[in-house]
């Protein structure tokens, strides 16, 4: 009979049920990678249609392209599944020899018709990250004849006009552009989708991994890809979306986790110097910067654009808002891509910065609103940026928002001043380049709206020289022309670039192997090891 | 029969002008959202064609009364459209976030109706005692402090110092996708499995984060408990039955409750509809994927499909309680019929 100790001693008892559930399943997870990540940007797996940051590194390690930078020096392109490239002497066509010992997750071998079949339905599709390749002037009309396969190893691209062999390699080495195996693609069609449907939540790739489940805002199981050709030491990989950066610092401490992938500043630091964790980290090709509208009568003066930028108190900010996180950096081309030029030509200069607006005609200042992310530590570097902007004059009243409102707002041009941030979307200068120098149609109605256009900012040399760049074929050529358009628009342009981040991946001592891209698609977990 | 019949039809017309109401007010401020809807999906690379063509898409190009119409015939026909930031039909969503949060809230208000009535009846047989006045601060503190601190404060605690309860999620990694979900609440799905292991797991995951809400819940339900007793103590009937020889608890228990069961159940249903909507925080903190997550990221990413058939969710649920409230109460205190 059940007494009434028992019943309170049982009772008292399960609460520590859990704590030795959970010491057995440490025990148990040697092959088992866990990783604490903020992933509530996934909209879908299909590398056709998904372009944020959390889906571009997962797919990575789920698909193989035809090229991939060099793990070491990611300004490196080597082959992924090409054995070999060639380029025609006008730069127009590329010759891809490809390995016969690829094989997708089916157990079937990669084969140049499923690369063609790839870029095709990239371009078919017509989904948000198309552009990366409709850029060279791919159209559903043309691909047809220019991407096709000469033999099952053999894949030529002929360009529609003639680009910068550099340009187009880093574009082919970008999430899109990862091969899907055509046979399974179109087995799982519906209405002539090309498998966009069933991709959204399934993968069909030649990668180190396969995706299991992916059940959004919540978790991402990945497990071995059994015909993979390397060794992988972890079989399954979990990436859980916890949201709150205190939480993951909890689940890390308490093992519940392997890697924390969104630690702040304050969290990183105190971590660092115990034996338990190490830090993997990695300068990104995200940059944060100050969009002033030229629209804004006071911002279409060269001056004011000039005194903004003397006015910051960049190292301060960097110091004392993010260490470890972000580093000063005042380049449209953030360090790590070819040509970007790592100098810091802005220091605070209130003086300076006074002597500006005074020439301008605006020695009493003026009043601004700024647009800004809500978020931890945007929020704070608004607040500095309004205490420096008030030293010299200007008085700017904050406004807050959630990431996608910002965005949008400045996509609207109903901006006056605005703390953004920028992803580079391929590896090369042009993605840049072309986002905040070109604007060649300043009307509402323009077919390009890219960051120059958002803030009117117009600059006649330097959209021309965006795409005298882009068809450089001569290396060394190309990259002096993008070090003089950043001189350039240090003096010319409406854009003060204020920081670049670095992603850190605070790390349990006995997991290793986690290996940081410049950017998310860069990502490698093929080498992850847990003892 | 008649009269049934006017009832019925009273009812029905209330719950319809409920639903067209609040789909009416959320639609229209989904619409005045300083987010456009088009330019927020289409991304950084759109063409103008491609924004319009997103724009036609959603409807957004045609006059907001006749987009509110199309709604409305989508909605009767159960189409509820497709959500932009998952990618999946937006009923699909839900069939699978709402069970987490009605999973996770049901289990507070279980918790927090078994603690607070004792509790209430407690405090106010022990009224201006040392008992009493510690049960008011420890209700204060659950009213005052933020979710949030709380729930940094229970995790410390429980998770970090003690190692008793697991972190966030619904289960440990070892259960993950382990049992196929049937009623989408872990709990039951593993029992119907009778998959031991993992049912402790999912108990366990669910207890930190069910603790939370139910004391937060207890300490708003309690002090009034406790309100409504002391209120039919200082009546004559409970006099008189003091007078008779009961003691307080038996009078209590006999006399007091059945008087204020109609306004307790009326007191617990409020409670359970707030904990069903307002669990945003327990959610992040805990990394929960319910319907609260939900519906503010898809509010702040202007997902409007996502934000409307929430909303009808949560409301459909708010008038099913309602109405169950009104059919309890009258159940147990005839004075309600």
């Amino acid at each position: 009979m059940l007494s009434r100790r028992t019943l309170l001693g049982t009772a008292a008892a399960l609460p520590f049920t859990y704590s030795l559930l959970a010491r057995a399943n440490a025990e148990a997870l040697t092959d088992v990678v866990v990783i604490a990540q903020q992933i509530d940007d996934m909209i879908s797996f299909d590398p056709g249609e998904s372009f944020e940051a959390s889906a571009n590194e997962l797919e990575g390690n789920c698909y193989c392209k035809l090229v991939r930078p060099d793990v070491v020096n990611p300004s490196e392109i080597v082959g992924d599944v090409a054995e070999s490239w060639s380029i025609s002497p006008d730069g127009r066509v590329l010759t891809f020899n490809l390995r016969k010992d690829c094989l997708f997750d089916s157990g079937r071998a990669l084969t140049a018709h499923d690369a063609v079949f790839s870029l095709k339905r990239l371009i078919v599709l017509n989904k948000s990250p198309a552009f990366i390749i409709a850029q060279f002037g791919f159209t559903a009309a043309n691909v047809e004849e220019l991407i096709v396969a000469k033999d099952d190893h053999t894949l030529e691209i002929t360009l529609p006009s003639p680009q910068a062999p550099s340009f187009v390699l880093s574009c082919l080495t970008s999430n899109p552009c990862a091969i899907v195996e055509k046979e399974r693609a179109l087995a799982n069609q519906q209405g002539g989708d090309l498998g966009n449907g069933w991709l959204k939540t399934n993968s069909a790739g030649a990668g180190p991994f396969r995706l299991v489940s992916w059940t959004a805002s919540d978790r991402v199981i990945l497990e071995a890809n059994p015909h993979f050709a390397g060794s992988l030491a972890v079989k399954r990989l979990v990436v859980r979306h916890i949201k709150d950066p205190e939480a993951q610092y909890l689940a890390l401490q308490q093992g519940d986790v392997d890697i924390a992938r969104d630690l702040g500043s304050d969290r990183l630091r105190s971590l660092t110097s115990s034996t338990q964790f190490h830090a993997v980290s990695q300068t990104q090709l995200t940059s944060l910067y100050i969009a002033m509208n030229v629209s804004v009568p006071e911002f279409a003066k060269n001056a004011v654009q000039q005194a903004v930028k003397w006015a910051i108190d960049y190292e301060g900010i960097a110091q004392n808002l993010t260490p470890l996180v972000w580093d000063v950096s005042q380049s449209f081309l953030p360090s790590g891509v070819a040509g970007a030029l790592n100098e810091t030509p802005f220091r605070r200069d209130v003086a300076k910065a006074k002597a500006l607006l005074a020439e301008a005609g605006l020695a009493e200042g003026f009043s601004i609103a700024m647009d800004h992310y809500a978020a931890s530590p945007y929020a704070e570097i608004a607040q500095a940026v309004q205490q420096n902007l008030r030293e010299i004059g200007i008085t700017v009243s904050l406004l807050p928002g959630e990431q996608k409102q910002v965005v949008t707002k400045t996509r609207a041009r109903n901006h006056q001043l605005a703390l953004l941030v920028w992803n580079a979307d391929y590896f090369d200068p042009h993605s840049n380049a072309q986002a905040f120098c070109q604007n060649t149609d300043d009307r509402d109605e323009s077919a390009f709206k890219m960051i120059a256009w958002r803030s009117h900012f117009q600059d006649a040399e330097l959209s021309a020289s965006v795409e005298i760049a882009a068809r450089e074929v001569d290396a060394a050529a190309r990259i002096e022309r993008y070090q003089s358009m950043q001189r350039l628009f240090w003096e010319r342009a409406p854009f003060a670039f204020l920081l670049q981040r670095k992603a850190v991946a605070m790390v349990r001592e006995e997991t290793s192997g986690m290996v940081l891209g410049p950017m998310p698609a860069y990502t490698r977990y093929e080498g992850l090891r847990k003892t | 029969m008649k009269r049934f019949a006017v009832a019925a039809a009273n009812a029905l017309t209330t719950i319809a002008g409920t639903i067209l109401g609040l789909l009416l007010v959320t639609f229209f401020i989904g619409r005045i959202m300083p987010i456009d809807p088009a330019l927020a999906i289409a991304g950084d690379h759109a063409s103008a064609s491609a924004v319009a063509a997103i724009r036609e898409q959603l409807g957004l190009d045609q006059p907001l009364a006749w987009q509110f119409m199309s709604y409305l015939g989508k909605i009767g026909r159960g189409d509820f459209g497709s959500s932009v930031m998952t990618s999946r039909p937006v009923l699909e969503d839900l069939a699978r976030f709402f069970p987490a949060t009605f999973e996770l809230a049901t289990t507070a208000l279980l918790i927090a109706t078994a603690i607070a009535v004792p509790a209430g009846i407690w405090a106010a047989l022990q009224q201006r005692s040392t008992w009493d006045r510690a049960f008011r601060a420890v209700c204060l503190i659950g009213q005052s402090f933020p979710a949030f601190f709380l729930g940094m404060l229970f995790l410390l605690f429980f998770y970090v110092r003690l190692g008793i309860a697991p972190g966030s999620g619904r289960s440990g990694v070892m259960f993950d996708g382990v049992v196929e979900p049937v009623t989408g609440l872990l709990m039951v799905d593993t029992l119907l499995e009778r998959n031991w292991a993992a049912f402790l797991d999912s108990a366990a995951h669910i207890a930190l984060p069910a603790s939370l809400l139910a004391f937060m819940a207890l300490s708003v339900l309690a002090p009034m408990i406790r309100a409504f007793i002391l209120e039919t103590l200082s009546t004559e009937y409970m006099t008189a039955a003091l007078a008779k020889g009961l003691s307080p608890v038996q009078a209590v228990t006999r006399h007091g409750l059945p008087n204020v069961a109609g306004k307790l159940i009326a007191m617990i249903v409020i409670a359970y509809a707030n904990l069903l909507e307002g669990a945003l925080v327990t959610e992040t903190l805990f990394s929960w994927p319910g319907i609260g997550k939900y519906l503010t990221t898809s509010l702040l990413n202007a997902d409007m499909n996502a934000v409307l058939g929430t909303t009808l969710v949560i409301g459909l649920f708010y008038l099913a309680l309602n109405r169950a409230a009104d059919v309890c109460g009258a159940l147990v205190d005839p004075r309600l019929r």
